[in-house]
């Protein structure tokens, strides 16, 4: 066959038509956020999980003004709280499998402390002693990411990996409203939804990114919109009722580890603080808005449900405040013991092995603790 | 024991090996990257793994720089090995922020509780009339964070030898293909790769009395180049090849500074804030007394990476080498 006939032989076949992946309807959000207290869902609550999330939510309330004081006193370097936000940490907390990983954000220490992880250790970082102070692989809690949403490919990574193995493990990551903003959330997303990772991002969407508010931050309906242009579902919950989060993400979890792939949830809640403890929340909020938010508590809607069904009473509630107080004077009198550093330290976990040069600078610094030694008795920390 | 023919092979055929016994040997090692599958990369130096490995470990990925190495940490978290490939110098600008952030700092943020076994493999430098964004000495960036190793190879056993132990690192390694060189033939055996110096050791590529040639990557020929040339003056130049900018290999530098006396470091990436700055404060620091000249540098211009057309002006070449060489003849100048 000459090269002309093959030429005539050419015909090109038209474009394929375009074809959407899947009807995306299923796929948004409802216009509301989803809601379990105070309607007729919450009678098909479990009561033993309820009572779980109260108790947990009471402790969270209690860490985070503990953790407050602690910063007014010096003793942390900063503390994001996350007052009015519990419901989202506990249950993030609770969805989860002990094998199942949490990657959370520089305000979710109580996700971290509710997964297990010991509460002094969670504040290493805020404290300033060390920059993480946990060990991931016990927990399955990857470090506080300071930086926004650039854990959340690390979610979609660990939960591919996780998947590669043959693992039925679920990665959840959280995220506030201001890191959907982020390149990191969208690379993220839609990593996950290419590669059906199981895989959950929530959405903390608790109004402001620092002073800016949400509607400087997207032009979307909600954030949970978002979901839909990656092609997976996006939920959208009331995110102070912590019956409504936690049926959500277990919902979300059930469906990644049956390999239905990742779902993005918005939880609709508010800072009642300031953004940390070096912020004023009076330059850009008025106090009316913060007072309405303070009628829908996370812990007083979940205490009505319970109390209304009789399975909390006043001798309940205070042990469970009794309990947090406990927690509470254990963290105290633990944050208020200088920790222990070792300037020698500095160097060990650059490199798995030490490089020359680190030993150099090494040998200049335990030179100049020697000297500061002589002169001035005990230096901080003891010398290596 | 069979004997197989040792035949001329190429950088990037080598790298192809060893990114293929990396994956034969551990199956925790896994490839991504913009179009490394099917394709088998712009490159082609992961051609055939996709075929021979699958699609799990040698994988397509979205085209998304931060995504690829971000999802490659919490690959390396749950105990894989990725091997990340970036495509060009400048496309890994969008994954700086996993790669500083996170990368180089979760073994120290985590005391060594989580070392991120990641080789982020990067095709870089000029020399291949590359249009803008395809031929930055991207260097100097990497070699400032803590945390990171930073190789780049100049030989074809070099190519093979240094990713193999970069990706058996359990640190992170930025691995720096000198692009230029990916078609460059060596006498080369596959199937039994020479043990090559390990990463954070220099090596004398060709000793010398008269004066000392730093250099690294796509240089090193150009070096080499030079020191022929300069034999018709009188010249006989040692010509050093770092192979690792981190760690940084004091000792054999110095060695030979200080046989020599005088030494040049030649590099393409920018003068300014470049690494012949920091390497040529480390000889003066330490070799002072044993110098006959100021350590002098050729790089290239401090301008933005030149077009095509005009690449060869910004590229040190051996003119500017022996121009440099000759300067060093310090004493005649007083």
């Amino acid at each position: 066959m000459t090269v002309m006939e093959q030429r005539g032989a050419y015909r090109p076949s038209p474009p394929p038509a375009w074809q959407p992946r899947m009807d995306p309807a299923p796929l948004l959000p409802d216009a509301e956020p989803y809601r379990v207290l105070g309607t007729e869902a919450a009678a098909k609550a479990d009561p033993d999980l309820l009572i779980r999330l109260y108790a947990q939510l009471v402790r969270g309330r209690r860490y985070n003004t503990q953790a407050t004081a602690l910063t007014k006193q010096g003793r942390l370097a900063v503390y994001p709280s996350s007052t009015g936000q519990e419901a989202c940490e506990v249950a993030a907390a609770l969805a989860l499998e002990e094998r199942d990983w949490l990657f959370p954000s520089y305000r979710d220490t109580l996700a971290v402390v509710a997964r297990g992880v010991d509460p002094v250790e969670a504040l290493t970082l805020l404290r300033g002693d060390w920059h993480n102070g946990y060990d991931p692989r016990t927990h399955r809690v990857a470090p506080l990411s300071t930086p926004l949403a650039t854990q959340l490919p690390h979610a979609v990574g660990l939960a591919h990996a996780a998947r590669l193995k043959g693992d039925d493990v679920v990665a959840l990551a959280l995220v506030g409203d201001g890191g959907t903003s982020e390149g990191d959330f969208h690379e993220a997303l839609n990593f996950a939804a290419v590669w059906q990772a199981p895989v959950v991002f929530l959405v903390q969407n608790n109004g402001f990114a620092i002073s800016v508010p949400l509607a400087k931050q997207t032009a979307a309906p909600s954030l949970a919109h978002k979901a839909v242009g990656y092609g997976m579902p996006g939920r959208l919950v009331d995110g102070n009722d912590a019956a409504a989060v936690h049926e959500v993400l277990a919902d979300a979890v059930r469906h990644a580890r049956a390999g239905g792939g990742p779902t993005l949830v918005e939880a609709v809640t508010y800072r009642m603080d300031a953004h940390t403890n070096a912020d004023d929340a009076t330059r850009y909020r008025a106090d009316a808005e913060v007072e309405a938010w303070r009628a829908h508590d996370p812990i007083e809607l979940l205490e009505a449900e319970l109390t209304a069904r009789g399975l909390l009473d006043q001798p309940a509630i205070e042990a469970a405040r009794q309990d947090a107080e406990e927690m509470a004077a254990d963290l105290r009198d633990r944050m208020n013991r200088d920790p222990e550093l070792d300037p020698m330290a500095l160097f060990d976990h650059v490199y798995a092995e030490t490089t020359a040069q680190l030993r150099e600078q090494r040998a200049l610094l335990r030179a100049e603790l020697e000297a500061e030694q002589e002169q001035h008795g005990e230096p901080e920390g003891g010398i290596r | 024991m069979t004997t197989v023919a040792v035949k001329p092979a190429t950088m990037a055929q080598a790298l192809t090996r060893a990114l293929r016994d990396a994956m034969a040997d551990d199956p925790a090692v896994h490839v991504m990257g913009e179009d490394v599958g099917t394709l088998g990369g712009v490159f082609r130096v992961t051609d055939g793994l996709t075929k021979e490995f699958g699609e799990d470990r040698c994988t397509d990925t979205p085209l998304a720089e931060a995504g690829i190495l971000g999802t490659a940490v919490g690959m390396a978290m749950y105990g894989l090995r990725p091997v990340v490939e970036m495509q060009f110098d400048a496309f890994a600008y969008p994954a700086f922020e996993q790669l500083i952030s996170h990368v180089s700092r979760m073994r120290n943020r985590t005391r060594g509780r989580m070392p991120l076994p990641i080789t982020v493999r990067v095709p870089y430098g000029g020399g291949i009339g590359g249009v803008e964004h395809h031929s930055d000495s991207s260097e100097a960036y990497y070699l400032a964070t803590p945390g990171l190793h930073v190789v780049t190879p100049a030989t074809v056993a070099d190519a093979y030898g240094l990713l193999r132990q970069a990706i058996a690192s359990d640190d992170p390694v930025v691995f720096l293909e000198p692009k230029r060189l990916y078609w460059s033939k060596d006498t080369w055996n596959p199937e039994q790769p020479t043990q090559v110096e390990p990463i954070g050791r220099a090596v004398v590529r060709r000793p010398g009395r008269s004066a000392t040639l730093i250099t690294y990557g796509p240089s090193l020929p150009v070096c080499l180049e030079a020191a022929e040339a300069a034999r018709a003056e009188g010249w006989d130049l040692e010509v050093v090849d770092l192979r690792s900018l981190v760690p940084f290999d004091d000792e054999t530098v110095c060695a030979a500074v200080r046989r020599t006396g005088r030494a040049v470091v030649v590099h393409e990436s920018t003068g300014f804030g470049g690494p012949g700055g920091e390497i040529a404060a480390r000889i003066a620091e330490r070799c002072f007394h044993h110098l006959e000249a100021p350590v002098l540098r050729v790089a290239g211009f401090d301008i933005p990476y030149p077009p095509p057309m005009l690449e060869r002006h910004h590229l040190p070449g051996v003119d500017r080498i022996l121009d440099a060489v000759a300067r060093l003849q310090w004493e005649a100048e007083g």
